[in-house]
């Protein structure tokens, strides 16, 4: 068995949501820098670069990347050997708010009723999952909203196949036009139940950029997805181009014979994530 | 806008704040622009409060007549900022709100994404603009924002009213006073 400290997780999450507001990873400057050099919409390069731009001030002066910081969404993967010596989730709780006082980070979190602010960011939205070995996995995932908005699940019916789910996949992010700030990661949960898929779209987004998928046919929908998204045309920010889509990923789960649940988590450009492993 | 990142846009026309007729009538869908001056700042609860003061007979905290509203909820200043990072949020959340303010005189109005058909038809017949800037380019942007003050509803955190000036505050015209829709051009292959 292994201790870990909840001090030492509240600190971590600190740290990472202050540095996910403000720095890139580098898998999205490569593939925006990727994007503006093969850019061919004048307009649209110009605002590449503007992007690639912005995310060196950002870094540089500590100033957020985008004024929305997002709702912080974490995914925690604990080790079935991992003891936390404290209260896990009141850790990364107060992790998260700290990152967002000390980051001058965007409190972005309200009431749905009210719609009266928290003023803290918190309550996150923590996904756990128990898993093999002694490690404590944190990813923080701040998610911006006009791209979180954008998104959608769908319970189709096997009789579409294939063809229903990619149809499903493109329209959405082609009825999104400009609104959630392309070019767009696409996260397509495909499977599963109700809440499974939403999960898997999420969770996709934290795969390496444009890596592919393991197995070779959902290898090819992720690139037909996205050259039917990028062939019509929409571009940066709605100005045209071929630039639409930096990457689609799919996660996959098997589901019910009757059912096949596909949602699409949508994330704009400045894809922010920090991971961290303890 | 900061020195290193203006060669990116040499050609931005420079277009005054408060907006005249003449200068409204002078720009097109797809012009790139540098504002300059002053606007204010509304997102979704400024609007909600707007309603609700209109709807009870009341006067806004401020006149819009001829003004520009920038759809935004910037992040906090940090100490020695003029503002936090301040890029556009999507527009379409305003729209219930939109074709009101227009007919109080509210001239243009400033976010990112698609408008609905009851804006575009309210822009076309006030001959007012819908404008976007950059989307999650908010440290850039903040960097074209040289004074900012809150005037109204301070309570609501970045959703309240501010007083923005601006300096070479690059955005793009996507609806114009003529009836162009920059998006739609584009859609069309027209742009």
């Amino acid at each position: 068995m292994r201790i870990i400290q909840a001090d030492e997780i509240t600190q971590v999450v600190r740290d990472g949501t202050m540095a996910a507001g403000t720095d890139l990873e580098p898998d999205i400057m490569d593939a925006l820098t990727r994007a503006r050099d093969t850019e061919t919409s004048p307009l649209s390069k110009n605002v590449l670069s503007l992007l690639l731009n912005n995310a060196v001030i950002a870094k540089t002066e500590k100033i957020p990347l985008c004024q929305d910081t997002g709702v912080a969404v974490v995914f925690v993967e604990i080790g079935q050997e991992v003891y936390v010596d404290g209260n896990l989730e009141n850790a990364l709780q107060k992790g998260v708010a700290e990152g967002y006082k000390d980051g001058y980070l965007r409190k972005s979190v309200c009431d749905p009723i009210t719609r009266v602010n928290t003023g803290t960011n918190t309550p996150a939205v923590i996904h756990y999952e128990i898993v093999a070995g002694d490690e404590l996995r944190i990813s923080l995932l701040p998610k911006g909203c006009g791209s979180e908005n954008m998104s959608a699940l769908t319970m189709l019916s096997p009789s579409v196949g294939i063809r229903g789910m990619v149809d499903f996949v493109v329209d959405k992010v082609v009825e999104a036009g400009p609104n959630p700030c392309p070019p767009v990661t696409v996260g397509v949960g495909m499977g599963g139940s109700f809440e499974k898929a939403a999960i898997l779209a999420k969770k996709s987004l934290l795969r390496p950029l444009g890596e592919p998928h393991s197995r070779e046919d959902i290898r090819q929908l992720e690139e037909e997805i996205k050259q039917a998204i990028n062939e019509q045309g929409m571009g940066v920010h709605g100005f045209g181009g071929n630039h639409t889509s930096l990457a689609v990923h799919i996660e996959s789960f098997p589901s019910h014979i009757a059912s096949l649940p596909v949602a699409v988590n949508i994330q704009c450009h400045a894809h922010r994530y920090k991971k961290i492993i303890l | 806008m900061p020195e290193s990142t203006s060669p990116l846009f040499t050609d931005l026309k420079p277009v005054s704040l408060p907006l005249t007729k003449e200068t409204i009538l002078s720009l097109h869908a797809g012009d790139l622009v540098g504002l300059n001056g002053y606007l204010y700042t509304g997102r979704d609860q400024t609007h909600r409060r707007f309603e609700e003061l209109l709807d009870a007979g009341e006067s806004l905290p401020v006149d819009l007549a001829g003004q520009l509203l920038y759809y935004v909820g910037p992040s906090p200043a940090q100490p020695g900022q003029v503002i936090g990072a301040a890029g556009p949020t999507t527009s379409y959340r305003m729209d219930k709100y939109t074709p009101r303010l227009m007919d109080l005189g509210l001239t243009a109005t400033m976010g990112k994404g698609m408008r609905g058909k009851e804006v575009r038809e309210a822009i076309s017949r006030h001959q007012g603009l819908y404008l976007v800037a950059f989307g999650g380019a908010g440290a850039y942007l903040s960097k074209c924002i040289i004074q900012a003050e809150v005037v109204a509803f301070a309570d609501a955190g970045p959703e309240a009213l501010f007083r923005f000036k601006v300096e070479n505050f690059p955005a793009v015209v996507i609806n114009d006073a003529h009836g162009n829709d920059y998006y739609e051009m584009v859609k069309n292959k027209q742009a």
